[in-house]
């Protein structure tokens, strides 16, 4: 159980690293409804001028929220989350995938209950989101 | 892009029964193994009436729902130069077994940045005429020689 007593501007949340494979995106795809090609096809994700396959940016970002939900516990916490794509996470075929890392610090603790955790997400060593932060109920 | 079409809203979408395989699959494919989204007598016990959906489950229903408006020839978008470059929820209330997610969408609006048009979709999400969740998606136009 994290403890919520002692937070403090600056205050990091525990980091979180996921592995971003093709078959992920397969399961993504299919879940979220988001069928575009360049998620799948390596082909076509050239053809448009990328590296390679790559994967959802909302992929990334319900990877990114995981930093607050496994922290606070219940996820419906979340009252408010937003990100900015700025980068794509590019998936090479087979099984391996690439490590993708996530982790939060706590940016604003409000009067109301509430408080702001700036998240981050990185990938070959650069951000892939940006301005991404989420406000948070805090157990009362 | 039109950009007389800022303000239009398209009609509501036929409702998205939300099941716990719906749910579950989602948490699976974001590799989310929180017990909320797949255990009944959990959800409950953190005092929800039924399993829960992620934060970002609620694309499932709008981008769907925007994408249909992507087609309206009114609107003049090039389906296929699109970039989703920014989204944001405001949550009202959990999404849940057993909600019928309808989306309003609406232009909210349309800015030119050189030759590319950013455009911003805002999605009104209700379940049974209560609201559920707002969402903001801003896309990217690219224009022909971007």
């Amino acid at each position: 159980m994290s403890d919520f007593s002692n937070l403090e501007i600056g205050s990091e949340l525990p980091v979180i690293q996921k592995q971003f494979t093709r078959s992920q995106l397969v399961a993504y795809a299919l879940a979220s409804g988001d069928m575009n090609p360049i998620h799948q096809d390596e082909g076509i994700a050239k053809s448009v001028g990328l590296p390679d396959v790559i994967a959802h940016g909302m992929l990334t970002m319900g990877c990114a929220i995981q930093v607050v939900t496994d922290w606070i516990g219940d996820p419906t916490a979340v009252l408010d989350y937003s990100v900015r794509m700025t980068r794509p996470v590019v998936v090479p075929a087979g099984e391996v995938g690439v490590p993708v890392t996530f982790s939060g610090k706590i940016g604003a603790i409000n009067g109301d209950g509430t408080i702001r955790v700036d998240l981050s997400a990185v990938f070959a060593d650069q951000t892939v989101l940006g301005q991404a932060k989420a406000v948070v109920r805090l157990p009362q | 892009m039109n950009h007389e079409m800022i303000g239009h809203a398209y009609p509501a979408s036929e409702p998205y029964l939300v099941t716990v395989a719906k749910i579950q699959a989602f948490a699976d494919a974001i590799g989310d193994n929180n017990p909320i989204y797949r255990d009944e007598e959990y959800a409950k016990s953190l005092g929800h009436t039924s399993v829960c959906a992620p934060p970002t489950f609620p694309i499932v229903a709008t981008m769907s729902a925007m994408e249909k408006s992507f087609h309206d020839p009114a609107l003049n978008m090039d389906y296929s130069r699109i970039v989703h470059s920014d989204q944001r929820f405001e949550y009202r209330r959990p999404i849940r077994v057993g909600d019928e997610l309808v989306v309003v969408t609406v232009i909210e609006e349309i800015k030119a940045l050189g030759t590319n048009d950013i455009a911003t979709f805002r999605t009104e999400v209700t379940s049974k005429g209560e609201p559920v969740v707002t969402g903001w998606s801003k896309l990217v136009v690219r224009g022909a020689d971007s």
